[in-house]
C-alpha cells in the first residue's frame, strides 16, 4: 500500500501516471454517484467530473510541502494530491479509516503529509487561510507556496477580494486558482457575474493574472509553473483562471436540468481525459490496448477501495470527543 | 499599570519569549492601536512581526488561521468586537474546526483580541459584549479579563495556548490601573475566587466583576465573588463548590437578558446543587435592547452596583429574588 506522498511523487514527470490517476478519479466519481443514488451513503456529495486535468496539473507542479486550501468538491483534488481511493471513500462513508477519521465526510478531506489543508465547505472560506499559510512561509523565509483553489462563484464573495488585496500588499507567495466550471451551485456564471473572464479582477489588486484551458493538463502546468516561480522568488501572488466545465450537477440532489441544450455535449468533446489520451497517444506513450488495461485497473482499484471501506469499522463515540482541542503544551 | 499597558506588557513578553508570535490588525503598528494597546511593539519587533492590515477582518482573521496552521502564533486585534461579525466564518467555521477535521494534524494557536462592552457612548454598533456569539463553538476558547493582572496573565496564557482563543477586552477598563505581578500565571479554564463569603455566590465576568465587587461592599453581605475569567471552557468545579457552600447564586452579566452565558451557569448549578439551594438562582443582565447612545440610558442599560446590591440583600435576607428592573418599573 503506497503512502499519500509516494502516490503523489509517482506523478512527477510521468504523464502516463497522471492519465491513470485521472481515470481513477473519473471512476471514483462514477461509483460514488451510484452509491449515493442507491442510498448507500448518507449526506451529500459534489462530483468533479470534467476537472481532472486541473486537479492533476496542480498536483504535479506543486511540491508535497506546498499547501492547498481546496473546497467541498474534494474527491478529485485529494486523489490527485496522493490520497488513496480507499482513504477518500472511507471518509465519504464515515469510516474510522477515512482521511478525517470519518468525522469529516465527503466535503472535508485532509492530509498534512501532502499539504492538503482541511477542505472547506464554505464558498471562499479557504482563501484567507491560504494567504495566511503563505504569510507564515514568507516570515519563516521558506520557499514553499500556498494555493487557494476555488470555484468561479467564489469570486463574488468578500473573502476573495479581501484575500487578493492582502496578498498583493504583502507580496505573499500564494496563487489563487479559479476553477471556472461555468456554474455556481445551480446558477450559470453569466447570471451571477457581469464579466466572462474572471481573472481580470486581479487588475484591481495590481496582481499578475492568467487564463488557461483547464481541460489541458499541459497548459495548466505551464501557467501554474510561471505563477509558482513568481511566488517562490518573492514576487508575490498570481490569479490563475482555469476554464473547465462541471459535467455533473452541483451536488447529489442536482441533475443539472438548467443547462442550455447541447452545452454538456459540446464540453464532452473537450473532456480532459479524452484530450490527455489523444496527446499521449500522439506521442506514442499510449495505445488502445494499454488504455483499456488502465481503465480496467482503475475500476479494480476503486472497486477494492469501496469493498474495503464498506467493511471498515465505524468511528467510536470516543472519536467524537477527540481532537476538539489541542492539548499540546508550549515552551 | 493601566489595563491597556498590561496588554502591551503581555504582548511584549510573549513576542520576546517566542519569535513565532506575530501581531496584526487595523492601525496596530504605526499608530500603535486605537486604544494604545500596542505601544512600542512595532519599534521593538519590527514590521515583519507587527503589521497594519487593510480594513479586511475576514482576510486577516483567516490569515491568522492559516499562519497558525503553518507554525506561527498570530495574535490579531479586532478593534471593536462587532467587527468580528464580518469575519466570523474564519474563526468559528474554519479556525475552530481545523484540528478536528485534520484528526489533530493541524493546530491553530491564535489569539483574537477584541475590545467590547458598553459605557463609553459608542452607540449600538460599538458597545456590545457579544460573548454569546462565540461561546457555543467547540474548538474555540473564550476568555475575558476583569483587571490589569488578569489582562496580563490571561493574555500570556492565551498566546501560549495551542488553540484559537477569543480574548475579550472590556473597553471601559483600558485606562484603569491595577497592580500587575508579571510572575503570576493564570490558567485558561480556571476561575478566580476574588472574595470568600458564606451566604451567596456571585459569578461574573469582565467589567461586571468590578460592579459585583462594589455591590458586595455596598450591601455588606458575606458573598463569595467568582471571576469566571474563562467562559469556554468554564470552571464548573469552582462554581459548584461555592454554590454548595453558600446555597445561593447570582450571576451578573453585561449581555442581554436572552441568550446570555449566565443561563448556562445557572442551569448547571441548579441541576447539580439543587438540594443545596436556599433560594432560586438569578441572573442580573442588561435588557433585551440595543445599547442606547444617550448617557443616562446607557447607564441604565448596564447592571449597576445598586441593582446587584439590592438583589444580594433580598436573596440573603429573604430567600427571594427580584424581577428585572425593566419589569418592576414597567419600562417594558
Amino acid at each position: 500500500m503506497s503512502t499519500s506522498i509516494e502516490r503523489r511523487l509517482e506523478l512527477k514527470g510521468n504523464d502516463v501516471a497522471c492519465y491513470e490517476r485521472m481515470l481513477e478519479i473519473r471512476e471514483f466519481e462514477r461509483r460514488t454517484n451510484l452509491l449515493f443514488a442507491a442510498g448507500e451513503i448518507r449526506g451529500t456529495t459534489h462530483l468533479c467530473v470534467g476537472e481532472e486535468a486541473l486537479n492533476l496539473g496542480l498536483a504535479t507542479v506543486l511540491n508535497p510541502d506546498d499547501v492547498i486550501s481546496a473546497t467541498y468538491r474534494s474527491h478529485g483534488i485529494s486523489l490527485a494530491f496522493g490520497l488513496s481511493s480507499h482513504s477518500v471513500m472511507a471518509e465519504i462513508m464515515g469510516k474510522s479509516t477515512g482521511c478525517a477519521g470519518g468525522v469529516g465526510g465527503s466535503m472535508h478531506m485532509c492530509d498534512s503529509s501532502v499539504g492538503l489543508l482541511p477542505t472547506s465547505a464554505i464558498i471562499g472560506g479557504g482563501m484567507p487561510i491560504a494567504a495566511g499559510a503563505a504569510l507564515a512561509f514568507q516570515i519563516q523565509k521558506k520557499q514553499n507556496v500556498a494555493v487557494a483553489y476555488f470555484g468561479d462563484a467564489a469570486t463574488n464573495i468578500g473573502a476573495f477580494h479581501e484575500s487578493m488585496n492582502l496578498a498583493s500588499i504583502w507580496k505573499l507567495p500564494v496563487i489563487f486558482v479559479i476553477n471556472n466550471n461555468v456554474y455556481g451551485e445551480y446558477t450559470r456564471i453569466n447570471l451571477s457575474t457581469p464579466i466572462e473572464d474572471l481573472h481580470i479582477r486581479a487588475e484591481s489588486y495590481a496582481m499578475p493574472h492568467a487564463k488557461v484551458d483547464g481541460m489541458d493538463i499541459y497548459a495548466v502546468r505551464d501557467a501554474m509553473q510561471e505563477a509558482i516561480d513568481r511566488a517562490r522568488s518573492g514576487d508575490g501572488p498570481t490569479l490563475v483562471e482555469a476554464k473547465t466545465y462541471r459535467f455533473s450537477g452541483h451536488s447529489r440532489a442536482d441533475q443539472g436540468l438548467y443547462r442550455p441544450e447541447g452545452e454538456l455535449a459540446m464540453w464532452e468533446k473537450r473532456d480532459p481525459i479524452l484530450l490527455t489520451e489523444q496527446a499521449l497517444t500522439k506521442k506514442g506513450q499510449l495505445d488502445e490496448a494499454t488504455i483499456e488495461q488502465m481503465k480496467a485497473t482503475a475500476a479494480e482499484i476503486v472497486d477494492a477501495a469501496i469493498i474495503q471501506a464498506q467493511n471498515d469499522p465505524e468511528p467510536t463515540v470516543k472519536d467524537m470527543f477527540s481532537n476538539i482541542y489541542s492539548s499540546q503544551k508550549v515552551g | 499599570m493601566r489595563f491597556r499597558q498590561a496588554i502591551v506588557a503581555a504582548m511584549t513578553d510573549e513576542m520576546k519569549a517566542d519569535e513565532s508570535v506575530i501581531f496584526f490588525g487595523e492601525d496596530v503598528a504605526v499608530a500603535e492601536g486605537p486604544f494604545k494597546t500596542s505601544e512600542g511593539l512595532l519599534d521593538t519587533y519590527g514590521p515583519i512581526r507587527v503589521r497594519d492590515t487593510p480594513i479586511s477582518e475576514m482576510a486577516f482573521t483567516g490569515a491568522a488561521v492559516g499562519a497558525a496552521m503553518m507554525g506561527m502564533r498570530p495574535v490579531i486585534e479586532i478593534m471593536f468586537m462587532e467587527f468580528l461579525g464580518v469575519a466570523l466564518d474564519q474563526l468559528v467555521t474554519e479556525g475552530a474546526k481545523m484540528h478536528y477535521l485534520s484528526q489533530g494534524e493541524y493546530s491553530v494557536p491564535m489569539v483574537v483580541r477584541a475590545s467590547c462592552g458598553s459605557g463609553l457612548g459608542f452607540g449600538s454598533q460599538h458597545s456590545q459584549t457579544l460573548e454569546n456569539w462565540v461561546a457555543a463553538t467547540p474548538g474555540l476558547k473564550v476568555v475575558q479579563p476583569s483587571d490589569a493582572q488578569s489582562a496580563y496573565s490571561l493574555l500570556r496564557a492565551a498566546i501560549q495556548d495551542n488553540n484559537p482563543v477569543m480574548f475579550l477586552e472590556p473597553r471601559i477598563l483600558y485606562a484603569e490601573r491595577g497592580e500587575v505581578d508579571t510572575s503570576l500565571k493564570m490558567t485558561i479554564g480556571e476561575a478566580r475566587v476574588l472574595q470568600e463569603g458564606s451566604d451567596i455566590t456571585v459569578v461574573s465576568l469582565g467589567n461586571m466583576v468590578n460592579v459585583a465587587r462594589e455591590a458586595i461592599a455596598e450591601s455588606g453581605i458575606s458573598a463569595e465573588l467568582i471571576d469566571l475569567a474563562t467562559l469556554v471552557p468554564w470552571d464548573r468545579q469552582t462554581v459548584l463548590t461555592s454554590v454548595k457552600k453558600t446555597g445561593r447564586l447570582i450571576v451578573v452579566e453585561e449581555s442581554p437578558w436572552s441568550g446570555g452565558w449566565g443561563s448556562e451557569i445557572i442551569s448547571y448549578a441548579t441541576a447539580q446543587a439543587f438540594s443545596a439551594l436556599k433560594c432560586a438562582p438569578m441572573r442580573i443582565t442588561a435588557p433585551d435592547v440595543p445599547v442606547p447612545y444617550n448617557g443616562t440610558l446607557e447607564a441604565r442599560y448596564v447592571p449597576t452596583s445598586s441593582n446587584v446590591a439590592a438583589a444580594l440583600t433580598l436573596a440573603v435576607n429573604k430567600n427571594e429574588i427580584s424581577q428585572p428592573w425593566w419589569i418592576t418599573e414597567g419600562a417594558n
